[in-house]
């Protein structure tokens, strides 16, 4: 393989991100930009209290730099996206196959007598998003499972350039739906972070709030899935119920169910239209209800059954691979971006660690889940309590963002959303959203060691993630 | 098991009564803009993100392409007001140009003739209905709305409505998302393997208009003929449950 123009940049980059990830960074995320004749690849690492951008540029009219994948594993989608967007070839990538285009099917990756391919979607049975999973098995085991994203793929980021500040958190919302608030927030630290602008106390607590709920309903509707999948009827509904309440209650607070149109850069647009006592009041009831039902669910031993041992993720791959979210943590891999690199009202609340996980299997990432709604609903509390009168209050401060670009990043149910954003003269210029559900996703491909067809709905489910957000 | 199903009564009945009876969460739903006023020239230029309002002779809001971030509303509440309610025959349209608020004035008619024929096409429906529903590159709220009508307060099997994973057995369609190039071809394969009479369901503004990506994606009649558009971002559950409803002639 020849490679062509290639400057001392990328080898540095990979020894730097080599260096890093061996001091317990990790690699969270790799762009590429073309300017020009000239393309530039950007690197984020995340480090304890700040996410640093590593770049390399690539000599004019480079078509093509050393993979960074055989070296840093992460690597592996990001690659391929970085190929499908510029057309530039990680020369030595392993599988360097279109993700978000439209490609042949993938070649079989595992063959031998009798092993035959289950297309599994794009249209699936049930209401689902579409993408396809391609099941090599011969016949109950999953030797080895193949994804195919590039259906959902609508060109989200592309679409951000040219837009306004206050214009691009309305697409930020629209670019994984389930985790509208958290994509909002990574937007908007990046651009707040860019006009230098510090939102007020309270707008930050009711971030939170809406942060923090949208994170109930996430990991309320895995608990849906997962019991539906078991076939217990009645826990589907009672967990159904429970979500159906939150997404009530964020709509009384907003008006939208899934809290759009409340972040703004700069703060918030207005304070919740629900009193913030009656908003106590009502998690109050509906804690002691999740609660009840969730002890109740991790006492069902015939559901037990189906999660205990079931997609296991190994703590070192999800070390290796920085695996975020629940995920991350139900394998003991914790990188939580609300206490590590604390933002908006997390600072202040201080969200107490994880417990410890190492299990990696679906259940624990259930039972990280029922952790982290037990958390979330404390930290409501602590946010709205003792809130002041709102007439005195302002919900946002100007934020005129100048020429620059910078990161921002928030903590989404799925794990950290990150946000390359560069502005200059108003307008966006760049913005490259970076989901955990993209950086988790390929870790589908690990977990099927020993398990077969039935235990693929709840492995799916227990990931908890979009499609929308994974192929953009 | 006996512990889930005592779980199973606690609550009591939670299912809506609508539409036999009102909803108070359906009534106080927040829908696409109207317009109120009537302002000759009002300046309205670069208030909408994806360009809804429309100022040819007087103020009009395509609500096909309002994305319910009410910045009309908050910056112009003289002009424009929010939709009431999630349900009633304004929360669906059964032809793109009918999304257009106030109606232009042939309109009306045009409507009829469509409600007409959609009825006649799907008399035979009445009692049992079978949805199909295809992700045409949502963001996945939609699809949460759509479980959501699964769930213990919606419940449509109540209605006689029911989910199926083939779409030989699929007399409604409900496409979702902006169209995405990807899932054109899947969207009519299902929509082709589906038996006569069929209808098909545009939800939310994507599955409209693309809503903010329609520069590029224009939803899911580029692809397929729609019968019933629902505009929202996303719709609430109600609202799908709505245009269900009128799909198949139980509500007109």
């Amino acid at each position: 393989m020849t490679i062509t123009g290639t400057g001392p940049a990328v080898a540095a980059l990979r020894d730097a991100l080599i260096d890093r990830t061996g001091r317990g960074e990790r690699l969270a995320g790799l762009s590429a930009s073309r300017d020009g004749a000239t393309v530039t690849l950007s690197a984020y690492v995340a480090a304890p209290g700040h996410v640093d951008t590593l770049e390399a540029a690539l000599p004019p009219g480079a078509t093509g730099y050393p993979s960074l994948t055989p070296a840093i594993s992460a690597a592996f989608w990001y690659e391929r996206l970085i190929h499908d967007q510029t057309g530039i070839v990680p020369e030595g990538h392993p599988r360097l196959a279109p993700l978000v285009k439209p490609g042949d099917p993938l070649p079989r990756h595992v063959t031998g007598y009798g092993l035959f391919t289950i297309p599994h979607g794009p249209v699936r049975s049930g209401v689902f998003e579409s993408m396809e999973y391609l099941v090599e098995t011969p016949g109950e085991a999953i030797p080895h499972l193949n994804m195919r994203i590039f259906y959902k793929h609508r060109g989200v980021a592309g679409r951000f350039t040219g837009m306004t500040a206050g214009d691009g958190v309305l697409l930020a919302e629209r670019a994984e739906g389930i985790a509208s608030v958290a994509h909002a927030l990574a937007y908007c630290h990046a651009v707040e972070a860019i006009a230098g602008c510090e939102i007020p106390r309270e707008a930050a607590l009711v971030r939170v709030a809406h942060a923090e709920l949208e994170r109930i309903a996430n990991h309320l509707d895995v608990a849906v899935r997962l019991a539906d999948a078991a076939g217990l009827a009645v826990a589907t509904a009672r967990f159904a119920l429970h979500k159906e309440r939150v997404l009530r209650l964020v709509s009384a607070m907003c008006g939208s169910r899934f809290g759009r149109g409340v972040v703004v850069p700069g703060g918030i647009s207005a304070f919740p239209r629900k009193p913030a006592a009656e908003i106590l009041a009502e998690l109050a009831a509906r804690q002691k209800q999740v609660t009840g039902d969730m002890r109740a669910l991790l006492g069902t031993s015939s559901f037990l059954d189906r999660l205990r041992g079931t997609g296991p993720l190994t703590p070192a791959r999800a070390r290796e691979h920085g695996a975020l979210g629940p995920i991350g943590k139900a394998s003991g891999f914790a990188d939580d971006a609300r206490l590590t690199r604390p933002y908006d009202g997390y600072a202040e609340l201080a969200a107490a660690p994880p417990g410890a996980h190492s299990a990696g299997d679906a259940l624990a990432r259930l039972k990280v889940r029922d952790e982290e709604i037990t958390q979330a609903f404390g930290l409501i509390q602590l946010a709205l309590s003792d809130f002041p009168e709102r007439t005195q209050l302002t919900p946002n401060v100007p934020c005129a963002p100048g020429d620059g670009r910078t990161l921002g990043w928030a903590e989404a149910p799925q794990g950290e959303v990150l946000y390359d954003v560069a502005i200059a003269g108003g307008r966006i210029t760049s913005c490259q959203p970076r989901s955990a559900s993209f950086h988790n996703l390929v870790l589908m491909h690990e977990v099927f060691a020993g398990d077969i067809l039935t235990d693929f709905p709840f492995i799916e489910a227990s990931f908890g993630l979009s499609a929308a957000g994974a192929a953009l | 098991m006996s512990l889930w199903a005592l779980r199973g009564l606690r609550d009591g009945v939670v299912t809506t009564r609508w539409p036999k009876k009102p909803d108070e969460y359906a009534g106080a739903w927040r829908g696409p803009v109207t317009v109120i006023g009537g302002a000759a020239a009002p300046d309205v230029d670069g208030l909408c993100p994806t360009g809804a309002i429309e100022v040819a002779g007087r103020v009009r809001v395509d609500q096909g392409k309002c994305i319910l971030c009410g910045r009309c509303v908050a910056a112009r509440p003289d002009l424009f007001a929010w939709g009431a309610g999630a349900t009633g025959p304004g929360a669906a349209a059964l032809t793109r140009e009918a999304l257009v608020v106030p109606e232009v004035a042939e309109t009306d008619e045009a409507v009829a003739v469509v409600r007409a024929a959609l009825a006649a096409r799907t008399t035979a429906l009445r009692r049992s209905v079978h949805v199909r529903h295809v992700d045409a590159g949502s963001d996945g709220s939609e699809e949460w709305e759509i479980q959501a009508l699964l769930g213990p307060v919606y419940d449509i099997h109540r209605l006689g409505i029911f989910f199926t994973a083939s779409p030989r057995h699929a007399d409604v369609l409900l496409a979702t998302g902006a169209g995405a190039a990807g899932l054109a071809g899947p969207l009519r394969a299902t929509y082709d393997g589906m038996p006569d009479p069929r209808v098909v369901i545009a939800v939310g503004t994507d599955a409209v208009s693309g809503g903010l990506l329609g520069e590029r994606l224009t939803g899911v009649a580029g692809h397929v003929p729609v019968d019933v558009f629902v505009p929202g971002s996303p719709p609430s559950p109600f609202g799908i449950l709505n245009a269900l409803l009128i799909a198949t002639g139980k509500l007109r």
